[in-house]
């Protein structure tokens, strides 16, 4: 369906990447934001708080990280859609919730905009250290979906895609910006709502007498009610039969948690999003993400100067991690480098997925500042010998 | 045959029968008092929903034929808190036990009562963690042993109807399991307040603390509440503070009206922004 214009900024602006998540929020079709201060995430509820009163909706400042990763989640039963913005130490505190939404299957987004780390780290300075936290941070077997903006113009147009996604999947969708990309800021085209498609809820069909809010209809994503419409239905985040009830035994557990990974890891190649360039011809693939990924294209021009073969993914989509992309580049590539704003994370992925077939390379950085160019230049040349 | 059928059947999902909870519980009797309020009070139940933290009163949640969640630990009220203010229309209970709402809760009920979220919350109070074996919590009364307290504890226990009338709670209201009929009256009561309303229910957990404080089986529990309850209606919540064996303090403590959260959000809004100022639509998003 088409976006409700109440919500859409139509226009060009000159916005930094956390108001830009923000209108894209809304455009999206979000009417609620429950969210705690952090640096530097808080200019996304800054601007929310301020728009979403002229729009229809609210939002409300909670007394920490524990309470906004819940809070929106009652919204959400209630029949809203919703999200909560943090950075890296409120992200710590959201695992918990996290796991609950993908247990009960309800459909959110959290946007973590990273800093660095660990513990209180480096508040107003760039990280993507968070990339494995934001796929396994909470206890037990589940799966997420996570996107990386590299650009206001992104945080913008992500932002209603993972809106989208979260209520197609019924997933908790996490957002992971960084300091740089949240702070830069560059024109962002808003096109008219006529322009912007947004999924709806799953909303059951069915009567109250023949709804089971766990039963799934041909695809693995069960429909939701909200409370209030008379269902009358239970959610917990139990080990959980098709009515939703508790039922703690081996074989509903072994139903239900591969389920919930199959839903997404089934569509795990509808789901992933990427740039490539110079693929054709590549014998080095670079693989970044996030604000690294326009430093790696400063590093790329310079050895494509150089006359040496390097091509460009860009992972939009981290989570499901596009394995089956990487696999097909890792039978006609020599190597892969990977830089990232951590000390090794998403290279992790790459070189599983490669599984030998290329050489993986990382450009670790402790996060701080984005990378220097050359240092990712060099590792491209010892890549390519 | 229908002289037969227990009233309260209608509130509760027969199909998840029989409950987890122990032989002389009294987890069940505050249901069973949850029910008749209902019924008393004539609220449309399609219209209320129920949210339950974790422990054994958290599966309160489980066993309502309502929309009822069960969350997380300690969490009840703020996902109570994001459901209530996406759909107003909703009478949203918090049904949760003192551990639960009170130590790793504890915060967001101090801050739901400060904002006077309207939220009817009912806490069954056992004095200790039943669900995970018996511990500590922080209203265990002095010298009471518990699992992890195996020589007693020495804590001082929060006074809940103090601590939430001083956060600011509309409606304030302690009963024991015995006292079924005034429970269901405050529960009734609290349905007709708007604002954050807190009922405090005293309730035996036989299994773990009564017996390991030698306080005898269910119904030993049940005379000492007769016995040693006090109804004090309007007392000054400061003097019911509670102890092992001693004096029980009951009754209606605070009763008093003030704007809730959306009340006052909304006039500051409609102020703040005049024209422009968009009255939450129906969040429904078919
Ligand atoms: C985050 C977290 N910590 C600890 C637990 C374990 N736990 C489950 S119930 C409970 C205590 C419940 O006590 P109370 O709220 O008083 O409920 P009761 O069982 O006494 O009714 C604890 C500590 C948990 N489920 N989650
Ligand atoms: S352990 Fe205690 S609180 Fe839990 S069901 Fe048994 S008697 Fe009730
Ligand atoms: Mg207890």
């Amino acid at each position: 369906m088409k976006a409700d214009p109440r919500g859409v900024l139509t226009g060009v602006h000159f916005i930094d990447g956390d108001h830009a998540c923000c209108e894209g929020a809304l455009a999206a079709g979000a009417r609620f934001a429950a969210g705690y201060p952090i640096t530097p995430s808080t200019e996304v509820v800054e601007r929310f708080a301020s728009r979403v009163p002229t729009v229809g909706g609210t939002f409300i400042q909670m007394e920490d990280e524990l309470a906004a990763s819940i809070t929106l989640q009652g919204a959400v039963w209630g029949g809203a859609k919703a999200f909560t913005v943090t950075s890296g130490p409120g992200f710590s505190l959201m695992m918990e919730h996290i796991g609950y939404a993908a247990m009960t299957e309800t459909p959110c987004v959290f946007v973590d905009v990273q800093r660095g780390g660990p513990s209180t780290g480096l508040p107003t300075l760039p990280a993507q250290a968070d990339m494995m936290q934001a796929r396994w941070g909470s206890h037990g077997d589940y799966e997420i979906i996570a996107l990386c903006p590299n650009s206001p113009q992104e945080c913008f147009d992500l932002t209603i895609k993972a809106f989208n996604l979260a209520e197609e999947f019924r997933v908790p969708v996490m957002f992971m910006m960084d300091e740089v990309v949240g702070h830069m800021t560059e024109k962002v085209v808003i096109p008219p709502a006529d322009q912007i498609e947004v999924t709806p809820r799953r909303h059951t069909r069915k009567s109250v007498d023949n709804y089971l809010p766990y039963e799934t209809n041909g695809d693995m994503v069960p429909d939701m009610a909200h409370a209030g419409e008379g269902y009358k239905f239970h959610v917990t985040g139990l080990t959980h039969d098709e009515h939703g009830y508790p039922n703690m035994t081996p074989p509903v557990q072994d139903k239900l948690v591969r389920r919930l990974q199959n839903k997404i890891r089934a569509a795990a190649d509808r789901i992933a999003m990427f740039e490539e360039q110079n693929l054709g011809d590549a014998e080095v693939v670079v693989v970044s993400y996030g604000i690294t990924s326009r430093v790696a294209q400063r590093a790329i021009d310079l050895a494509r100067q150089k006359g040496l073969k390097v091509g460009k993914l860009r992972l939009i989509t981290a989570w499901p991690f596009p394995e089956n992309k990487i696999r097909e580049l890792s039978l006609k590539v020599k190597a892969f480098v990977v830089p990232e704003l951590n000390l090794g994370q998403m290279v992790h992925e790459v070189e599983r997925a490669a599984a030998g077939k290329a050489k993986t390379f990382a450009v670790s950085h402790a996060g701080g500042s984005v990378h220097h160019p050359e240092d990712i230049l060099k590792v491209i040349v010892e890549a390519s010998r | 045959m229908s002289d037969l059928t227990n009233p309260v059947e209608p509130f509760l999902r027969s199909d998840r029968m029989p409950h987890i909870w122990c032989p002389g519980c009294g987890i069940g009797t505050t249901v069973n008092c949850f029910a008749r309020a209902l019924i008393e009070s004539k609220i449309d139940l399609e219209h209320l929903a129920l949210v339950s933290g974790i422990g054994c009163t958290g599966r309160v949640a489980g066993y309502v034929k309502l929309d009822s969640f069960h969350t997380t630990h300690g969490r009840a009220i703020p996902f109570a808190t994001g459901l209530k203010l996406a759909n107003p229309k909703l009478n949203v209970v918090v049904y949760s036990g003192d551990g639960d709402l009170s130590a790793i809760g504890g915060n967001h009920l101090i801050h739901a009562a400060r904002r006077n979220i309207d939220l009817k919350v009912i806490c069954v109070n056992n004095l200790i963690y039943a669900m995970t074996g018996g511990q500590t919590a922080p209203t265990t009364p002095g010298h009471a042993i518990t699992s992890t307290s195996p020589y007693g504890t020495c804590e001082p226990a929060f006074n809940l109807p103090h601590l939430v009338e001083a956060a600011g709670a509309v409606y304030v209201a302690r009963w024991t399991t015995f006292h079924v009929r005034q429970l269901a009256r405050s529960i009734a009561e609290a349905f007709q307040k708007k604002g954050f309303s807190f009922i405090e229910v005293i309730s035996p957990c036989p299994t773990l603390y009564q017996r390991r404080n030698k306080l005898g089986d269910g119904l030993d529990t049940m005379k000492y509440y007769k016995e040693k309850s006090k109804v004090r209606h309007g007392a000054p919540t400061s003097e019911a503070g509670l102890t092992m064996t001693g004096e029980i303090v009951v009754g209606k403590f605070v009763d008093r009206d003030r704007p809730d959260y959306q009340t006052l959000v909304r006039a500051q809004l409609a102020e703040s922004l005049g024209d422009r100022f968009v009255e939450q639509a129906e969040m429904v998003c078919s």
